[in-house]
């Protein structure tokens, strides 16, 4: 099969998934607030938001462990609020360790299809195909205390996917795991996810995940959904003041808005998208977007440096107090040593702003 | 393994006679009878026993089916417990707790009392023929209740214990996930997990139900602890022969659970 019938197949085959203004709440607090979110077929999700904004409850939501209040689940068009958990076809690869611990890995991949009533022989067979998948081939045998983290998650990405279920659910599988692991694992789900084109939903609250593995990200704000685009539109064009704050690194630079043009270092230039009502207002920059340069009369001084390799992250102290980070190519930051005078300027581009913080 | 030190020595010795002096005693005592050596005539006497069988036999049914009485009761209580109100906790605790402040002798009186009540009152319902059925000397299911109660403080502490190694809610949505049913999660992701909880549960109840006197003896049965006393009444060596029994035959069924518990074990590790 050449990849692009395979594609093909696989798009017809995947999954939709759509959240309708869900609603749910544990007593006082409001987890979900009417969450509106419609996933691709085939495509991989990445759920991102601070902590407590309601995450976990829209993946338990799906997977049939929690019910909402008010709203709708739907996959592949079709609501599944009244369907119980284990016919849900849904995997999930949970944040905790949660393989059986008396069963071998192997056990482990194949318990799904045991619960199918598929015959030992069988399911022994396609649980250490799955095994071979995740790159734990040798290690059928092994009981979960004799796994390490990393291989434990592994071994439950298998188990998740041997029912071929239509979504696969994936509840910040790698924060117990150690940068590295992390970062081979993270590669791992995404290559996999991509052959067997299933519609993935990733929860996390690591902005770099989020942005290197999705197709598209979708950040969550207390029970809502604040944006849901492709991570460098995300990036480049933050829809809110919170996105482009929480997704990123984002300074502070207040300004003075007039129409729709805004006065920020001395410069006039024209305000991105929705502009806030109060002229008193913050201009928000990326660090790689600032131009900095050495001026013997400039009231700012550059107060920190940060070598990040091939990059240096300047702090530099404006006459008013306000700290703005810039991002410098290494060898132009070596003239800029903390203490210089220096001047700050944008590029011609139009920039977001955002209500004055206080 | 920790160091046998000369201290740690000395403790364990001390232990070791604490326990081993009077039992080597006792034994020394039924085997030794003056002027006739070394014999077993009152081992041999204890077996041939009228009732012997009979009463062993008695509280060996009357174990298994408390032991099974008190896992259907509480193993799903406690699971449930678990996963659906673990605000409850503390309340099911001190229920749990309650039979170890009510002595045995009261709840005897207070059985006792309710079943010569019953069946006057209830002469003319079908109640009255449960009330006989329960009381049947072959098999008195009254003291099964009886023990249960009894045994609610040690099996709630042995499936506690069991239930905070493993994350209950975690294992069931797992299973759930790969689609098992409730049921199913709970037999086969659960419960295999509990397993030394459970057999810590059927041990205590077993030592329980074994060694239990007060009960029975005021209702009047005669399992093996109190065919025992009945026995030893009339002769010294004969009554300390039948304790050393009745400590060999315990010892004996516990070694037997934990055998059959450890070989299952190592079974299902591969
Ligand atoms: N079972 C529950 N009982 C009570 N409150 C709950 C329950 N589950 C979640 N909550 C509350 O709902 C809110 C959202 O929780 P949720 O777990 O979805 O957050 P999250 O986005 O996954 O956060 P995190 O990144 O920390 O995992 C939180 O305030 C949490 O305290
Ligand atoms: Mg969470």
């Amino acid at each position: 099969m050449t990849a692009t019938t395979r594609d093909k197949a696989v798009a017809e085959k995947a999954a939709t998934v759509e959240f309708r203004r869900l609603r749910r709440e544990f007593g006082k607090t409001i987890a979900l607030d009417g969450l509106d979110l419609a996933v691709r077929p085939g495509e991989l999700l990445a759920l991102l938001g601070p902590s407590g904004c309601g995450k976990t409850t829209a993946l338990r939501l799906l997977a049939g462990f929690e019910h909402p209040d008010a709203g709708e689940v739907l996959v592949d068009g079709q609501d599944v609020t009244g369907v119980p958990a284990h016919r849900r076809d849904a995997g999930m690869v949970f944040q905790s360790y949660s393989l059986f611990p008396h069963l071998s890995a192997v056990d482990n991949v194949a318990f799904g299809l045991r619960m199918r009533k598929v015959r030992t022989a069988e399911r022994r067979a396609r649980a250490a195909v799955l095994l071979e998948l995740v790159g734990l081939g040798d290690k059928g045998e092994r009981f979960p205390h004799q796994l390490s983290g990393g291989q434990q998650q592994r071994v439950a990405l298998a188990r998740a996917l041997a029912l071929r279920p239509r979504v696969l659910l994936l509840d910040e599988p790698l924060s117990a795991l150690d940068a590295k692991v992390r970062l081979t694992l993270r590669e791992e789900i995404r290559r996999l996810q991509r052959e067997l084109g299933i519609t993935t939903l990733f929860v996390t609250h690591d902005q770099e995940e989020a942005l290197s593995m999705a197709d598209r990200v979708a950040v969550m704000r207390a029970g809502r959904l604040e944006q849901c685009a492709p991570p460098s539109e995300l990036y480049g064009r933050p829809a809110t003041a919170f996105v482009a704050e929480f997704v990123g690194t984002m300074s502070r630079i207040p300004g003075h808005l007039d129409g729709t043009t805004v006065e920020v270092l001395g410069q006039r230039l024209p305000a991105d998208g929705e502009v806030p009502a109060t002229p008193e207002v913050d201009v928000l920059v990326r660090p790689e977007a600032v131009h900095v340069a050495a001026e013997g009369q400039g009231d700012a001084r550059v107060v920190a440096t940060a070598f990040l390799g091939a990059t240096t992250r300047l702090t530099v102290r404006m006459a008013d107090g306000v700290e703005i980070k810039a991002d410098l190519s290494t060898h132009e930051a070596a003239a800029l040593a903390a203490g210089t005078a220096v001047r700050v300027s944008l590029p011609r581009r139009p920039v977001l702003v955002a209500e004055r913080a206080h | 393994m920790a160091r046998l030190n000369p201290w740690r020595w000395c403790v364990l010795a001390c232990a070791g006679l604490y326990f081993l002096v009077p039992l080597a005693a006792s034994v020394v005592f039924t085997v030794d009878v003056p002027g006739q050596g070394v014999t077993f005539d009152a081992y041999t006497h204890i077996l041939s026993a009228d009732g012997f069988l009979s009463s062993l036999l008695l509280s060996l049914e009357l174990a298994a089916a408390t032991i099974a009485a008190v896992l259907l009761l509480m193993v799903p209580a406690m699971v449930a417990l678990r996963l659906g109100a673990p605000k409850l906790r503390p309340v099911v605790d001190v229920v749990c707790s309650l039979p170890l402040v009510v002595p045995p002798i009261a709840l005897a009186a207070g059985m006792g009392t309710v079943l010569k009540w019953g069946p006057e009152h209830l002469s003319r319902t079908p109640l009255f023929q449960t009330f006989v059925a329960i009381q049947n000397p072959s098999f008195p299911f009254v003291l099964v209740l009886a023990y249960v109660v009894m045994a609610l403080p040690f099996a709630y502490r042995a499936l506690d214990a069991g239930l905070r190694a493993i994350d209950v809610p975690t294992l069931v949505e797992a299973a759930r996930s790969c689609g098992a049913s409730w049921p199913q999660a709970l037999v086969r992701a659960v419960l295999p997990n509990l397993r030394g909880a459970l057999l810590n549960t059927s041990f205590l109840t077993l030592a329980l139900v074994l060694g239990e006197f007060t009960v029975a003896q005021l209702l009047g049965f005669q399992p093996f602890a109190v065919w025992i006393v009945t026995v030893s009444g009339s002769q010294a060596q004969l009554s300390v022969a039948v304790s050393v029994l009745s400590l060999l035959v315990t010892w004996a069924l516990l070694l037997a659970l934990a055998g059959f518990g450890g070989r299952s074990r190592t079974a299902s590790r591969g």
